[in-house]
């Protein structure tokens, strides 16, 4: 008996009872589906998050004075040596692993536009910051490093500031406000970017260049903050490192002295990857465990069919078949099974996670591991606890 | 005349645990070409081991079966196989064909089993076979469509296709009215008058007398082996009866 032969007869015997084939063969599309879905969903998923938070500036390094210590008596973060122009200028000048860096200078102030006021934080920086802290203009534009030198007034506002200054719906570029009583041109508006981490609103925000807000609005050579962009998010840890490094130098203590705090995204992104691959894991299983029931209602229907169909065997043994050919007929039965329905299956699988990934806007990513996984599986089942269990009854 | 089935001293003991059961108690026996034999006997005689033994279903646990000069009794499981398949035809009696399959795949069967039998020769020999039967219009019927006569024919066409030594016929009339049983019969002896060996078991003395030889078992022995004197022709028979219409009406 050749293997064509073997596949005829097989195909027929499935053919003859196409309901429970097409059946059993549902237990492993519905496994096998679910695996690649629920793989190509989390995975999506979890690249989503990431992707947001990268959109937030995952390189992000932020420096901040540390905290001294009198007596054991720990008086908390911005006690100590402050931060100096110096030690950017130093960290510019050694660092290899940083696109950019910039001094942050922080002001709280009073606005006035015309008859109304508002209160927010103005912030002093480089004319990179928009870069390093990934921020886009929604309309105007960003002030120049040279009007950071010549300490021009000019600012940018952040979407909250225009709704309470200008209204909901106005562009203030071009019109002047007084921080302060200084009086700054707007010169552009900040994209909105809603509540930051910690539930505050990113928006309520007015960005100047640095020398103006440490010369106009706060009368010191302070530098409260500094912040840093890495080249990439694999050498952020790196340069988080080398700035550690600088500044140790720079201002003369040890490691243990807590001088200067570095916090990054990559921390915060770290956290919210691992919290997704658990998803992921989570909802893998949950498909396995379908598959797995899959493959026990195959074996499950197999043994009943091997029951009913005694006389067949027997008949065909009768007429001259060897063990070795009822084996391979069943055996041949199972692999038809479990491979088709882990085609199907796979199809159905790539198609579910296409239809929702389009439906939740998510970028779904169908690994070839997850169809090879879920495919190989529902081989393995049917073929060797299937088709083998059901051959040795015979035998 | 040439031994196609020769039994010599045949012991079949089933060991079902606390008691034994002697099915066979020394049986020899010399089915020769050409035969026409009815075996005959009470359930629980033996002769359905018999048949099993020589149609090498089952070995027995002691005594001599060949079969063409094959040492049947010490072959293993895939030389039996071959044997049933080359040299041995079966009928049974509830006709054991593949539900909703047609007539011409279920005769194709044995062919399939046979490697030297290539596709385009198993239909030709499976329609041939069909036609001596005398469903030559039924090829693709499916067997779930046929009476219950004609689906023995199709067993009977299943059982000749591979142009077996022997035709073994368990009750092959059992489950069939006197008519068509008669209809049965005359097929064999057809079959009988063209040269093959044929052995059928049967309850029914009308059926026994239609072969050429009855044999009878009791308690795991031949108690009786005769020819019979003016075998019963099952044409003639039906030639009297009335027309199965007739006998509706």
């Amino acid at each position: 008996m050749n293997t064509y032969n073997l596949l005829k007869i097989s195909l027929k015997a499935l053919r003859k009872n196409i309901f429970r084939t097409f059946l059993t063969m549902l237990g492993i599309i519905i496994g096998v589906a679910s695996v690649i879905a629920m793989l190509s969903i989390g995975q999506g998923s979890k690249d989503s998050i990431e992707s947001s938070i990268s959109e937030l500036g995952s390189n992000l390094i932020m420096v901040f004075p540390g905290a001294q210590q009198t007596g054991g008596v720990n008086l908390g973060s911005g006690t100590s040596r402050e931060l100096e122009i110096g030690d950017v200028e130093a960290i510019e000048e050694n660092s290899t692993l940083l696109v950019g860096v910039t001094p942050v200078a922080m002001a709280k102030a009073q606005l006035i536009s015309g008859s109304a006021n508002w209160s927010s934080s103005v912030y002093g920086a480089y004319a990179n910051y928009f870069d390093i802290k990934a921020l886009g203009i929604k309309s105007g534009r960003r002030f120049s490093q040279s009007e950071v030198t010549r300490a021009a007034k000019v600012c940018l506002i952040g979407t909250t500031v225009v709704e309470e200054l200008f209204g909901e719906y106005s562009d203030p570029v071009g019109q002047s406000i007084r921080i302060n009583k200084v009086p700054f041109e707007i010169i552009g508006v900040l994209e909105e970017k809603g509540a930051g981490m910690r539930g505050d609103d990113q928006d309520d925000v007015v960005i100047a260049p640095f020398s103006t807000v440490q010369r106009r609005l706060l009368g010191s050579t302070k530098v409260q903050q500094i912040f840093a962009s890495a080249k990439s998010e694999e050498v952020s840890e790196a340069a988080t490192e080398e700035i550690e490094a600088i500044l140790m130098k720079e201002m003369r203590v040890g490691p243990n002295d807590e001088a200067f705090n570095i916090r990054t995204m990559s921390e915060i992104s770290n956290m919210l990857s691992s919290t997704s691959d658990t998803m992921v894991t989570l909802l893998a299983g949950v498909a396995g465990i379908s598959l797995i029931v899959g493959g026990i209602g195959i074996m499950n229907i197999m043994f009943v069919t091997v029951t009913e169909r005694t006389r067949e065997i027997g008949l065909r043994m009768a007429v001259g078949a060897k063990s070795k050919n009822i084996l391979l007929q069943f055996l041949t039965e199972a692999v038809v099974i479990s491979i088709t329905g882990g085609i199907i299956g796979a199809l159905l699988g790539i198609g579910v996670s296409i239809g929702f990934g389009n439906l939740m806007g998510w970028p779904v990513t169908i690994t070839p591991f997850s169809i090879i996984l879920a495919f190989g599986f529902s081989t393995v089942i049917g073929v060797f606890l299937d088709g083998t269990q059901r051959g040795r009854r015979q035998t | 005349m040439q031994a196609v089935i020769s039994a010599k001293n045949i012991i079949k003991t089933f060991d079902l645990g606390e008691v034994k059961v002697h099915a066979l108690r020394g049986v020899d026996l010399e089915i020769y070409e050409g035969d026409f034999v009815a075996i005959m006997g009470h359930s629980g005689s033996g002769k359905s081991t018999f048949m099993n033994i020589i149609g090498c279903l089952d070995v027995p646990t002691s005594g001599e079966v060949y079969i063409d000069d094959n040492d049947v009794a010490n072959y293993d499981r895939d030389n039996l196989a071959t044997i049933r398949n080359k040299k041995i035809g079966f009928v049974f009696q509830s006709y054991n064909l593949l539900s909703r399959t047609t007539a011409l795949e279920n005769v194709e069967l044995p062919l399939i089993y046979n490697p030297n039998i290539s596709a385009g020769k198993r239909e030709e020999l499976s329609k041939k076979a069909l036609e001596k039967v005398g469903l030559a219009d039924r090829l693709l019927h499916l067997t779930n469509q046929l009476s219950g006569g004609q689906q023995q024919r199709v067993a009977i066409a299943r059982a000749l296709v591979n142009e077996p030594l022997v035709i073994l016929a368990d009750e092959p009339t059992g489950n069939l009215d006197t008519r068509t049983s008669y209809e049965i019969m005359d097929i064999f002896q057809e079959l009988n008058d063209a040269g093959k060996t044929i052995v059928i078991v049967t309850h029914e003395g009308d059926i026994a007398k239609m072969c050429k030889r009855n044999i009878v078992f009791k308690d795991g022995k031949v108690i009786k082996d005769f020819m019979v004197e003016n075998p019963i022709n099952a044409k003639e028979e039906l030639a009297k009866m009335p027309k199965q219409e007739d006998a509706l009406a």
